[in-house]
């Protein structure tokens, strides 16, 4: 992975003008000392970005929404990431010292490149590319993100699955020692999501390392995390340490907990009703009226035809 | 005592200030109309546990004064509660209506009633939410030294042991919207069962004084 004080960030247009101005003014200083930050980019400590670190060579094609994207702030403020604490402003305060170097993911299941692999195997061969996606949370409110990452099926074809894999299992680290949440029994952990193959193979499924190019703060599930635009953010696991080829429907951490409330599937839908909250409608963060739900979060065009003849009211 | 009344009715603005102030300054969340539904509901829920506890202090401390905040304290849950409710129905509902003829029109009033009522008829936890805070109404409409007389002592103490419903139900609500860690509502179940389950002690141990009273005089024979 790339990691350096870039001097060139077509990111003006995406990002507030005073978080704009601030990284200008830091580029300015940077310049002294770029060599300094390049030499310590491996170190959790390397610092280069008004955040973090920015990520270099980050491809910026993809189409953009004609929306308003929330700022790194919002993004970075309110996040549901029960290993960090239930309400929304834990994990910003619980994830600070998370360390995610090294960071190790085992391969497992139906596949024939199982075993152990750093991020930067992970990471090998990819062109980084931001994707500014549409997040919509189960809970009805939602945001607009400019992620980083590269689509799941590049790294699911270097790993080679078996004609067996029908779905991928995704868990998350527990660790008590560094996660607080993980403490107390709030959750199975530790965490786990699920895809069916072709749903993990699809090419808007992001797999996530850095937002607003810069590398991914620890409270949106550094270092690495899922991004299914067309799915409510729990299927967006967070902190991956392992990816397994299986052949059977994957059981999912909030499918476990209440499987009358959160079903596999979780595609966004504004005609099915969670028990507990409408999803015709949702709050986009930063706005007072609700916006309506678009079927699959606005992203039908692509992702329709995958559900095509399911019953997607009893496949939530 | 004047004073100390004036001091307690500041204090339990204090909440109210305090997230007044944190809108203004954007020191609540990215999602400060979440927020704001979230704190009136926590602080109404306080108000009313607050309320609970007067008779029992009064019992186990001997201060019989403290009885003159209960009418206060009982009306400052209503008044947060309400707050916690028009919120709802501003932040959950009103914004989340189609205005076919604009904003100020017949049929948004028509639409929001709609939308209110429908949802408190779908969605258990609301359906126990409004509950609770329809249990509140006839308590704050009854709180004056008039309805007092009007309805006689006795027959007005009957009717505010509504409030020990406002606490169950108030707890079940909160249980309800909980999606996962379920440690606030249980101890806010926790202090309303130890409150409610004092007086259940209390009025055993005075029904079982009277039948040993009672029984007194047959002893004697």
């Amino acid at each position: 992975m790339l990691i350096k004080p870039a001097p060139d960030i077509p990111s003006s247009e995406i990002t507030d003008k005073k978080l704009f101005l601030n990284r200008r003014e830091f580029l300015a200083a940077a310049g002294v000392t770029a060599a300094g930050v390049l030499a310590a980019s491996a170190s959790p400590e390397a610092k280069g970005a008004p955040h973090g670190r920015l990520l270099m060579n980050v491809a910026h094609d993809f189409p953009k929404p004609d929306e308003k994207i929330n700022s790194w702030e919002d993004i970075t403020s309110y996040n549901n990431f029960y290993e960090f604490g239930v309400d929304k402003d834990d994990p910003e305060r619980n994830a600070q010292k998370f360390k995610t170097q090294p960071w190790t993911v085992t391969i497992d299941g139906e596949c024939n490149k199982k075993g152990a692999m750093n991020l930067e195997d992970v990471l090998k061969g990819e062109t980084l590319q931001q994707r500014i996606y549409r997040h919509r949370c189960v809970e009805a409110w939602s945001m607009v993100i400019p992620w980083v990452g590269f689509p799941l099926a590049n790294l699911i074809k270097r790993l080679e699955p078996t004609s067996k894999a029908k779905y991928v299992e995704f868990t998350s680290l527990a660790d008590s020692k560094q996660m607080i949440g993980v403490r107390e029994p709030i959750l199975a952990w530790p965490y786990k999501e699920g895809l069916r193959m072709d749903e993990a193979m699809h090419p808007l499924t992001l797999m996530v390392v850095g937002l607003y190019d810069e590398v991914l703060p620890n409270q949106d599930g550094a270092p690495l995390r899922l991004a299914v635009p067309w799915k409510y953010g729990f299927k967006h696991i967070k902190s991956i340490v392992k990816i397994k080829f299986v052949e059977k429907q994957p059981l999912n951490t909030w499918q476990e907990q209440a499987s009358n409330e959160y079903g596999f599937y979780a595609n966004v839908n504004p005609t099915v009703d969670h028990p507990r909250w409408s999803q015709a409608t949702e709050r986009r963060i930063g706005e007072f009226f609700r916006r309506k739900t678009l079927m699959f979060n606005g992203y039908g065009d692509q992702v329709a035809s995958l559900y095509s003849g399911m019953d997607l009211r009893k496949n939530y | 005592m004047r004073i100390l009344k004036v001091a307690v009715f500041i204090a339990a603005l204090g909440p109210l200030s305090w997230l007044v102030w944190a809108a203004l300054t954007g020191n609540l969340s990215a999602n400060p109309l979440s927020d704001i539904t979230n704190e009136t509901g926590v602080w109404t829920l306080r108000f009313v546990c607050i309320t609970l506890a007067i008779t029992p202090v009064r019992r186990l401390t001997g201060w019989n004064g403290i009885i003159r905040f209960r009418r206060m304290i009982g009306l400052y849950a209503f008044f947060y509660g309400t707050l916690h409710f028009l919120t709802y129905v501003i932040v959950d509902r009103f914004a989340g209506l189609d205005f076919p003829d604009g904003i100020v029109a017949w049929s948004t009033v028509v639409n929001l009633a709609k939308s209110v009522s429908a949802d408190i008829y779908k969605r258990p936890f609301i359906t126990v939410g409004f509950a609770a805070w329809l249990t509140m109404v006839p308590l704050a409409i009854t709180s004056t030294a008039g309805w007092i007389r009007r309805l006689g002592g006795r027959a007005w103490n009957r009717l505010h042991r509504l409030i020990y419903a406002t606490g169950v139900i108030a707890v079940l609500h909160y249980w309800w919207l909980v999606k996962a860690d379920v440690s606030r509502p249980l101890t806010y179940g926790a202090v309303v069962l130890v409150l409610l389950g004092a007086r259940v002690l209390w009025a055993r141990r005075k029904s079982s004084a009277h039948v040993a009273q009672a029984f007194r005089p047959a002893e004697r024979m």
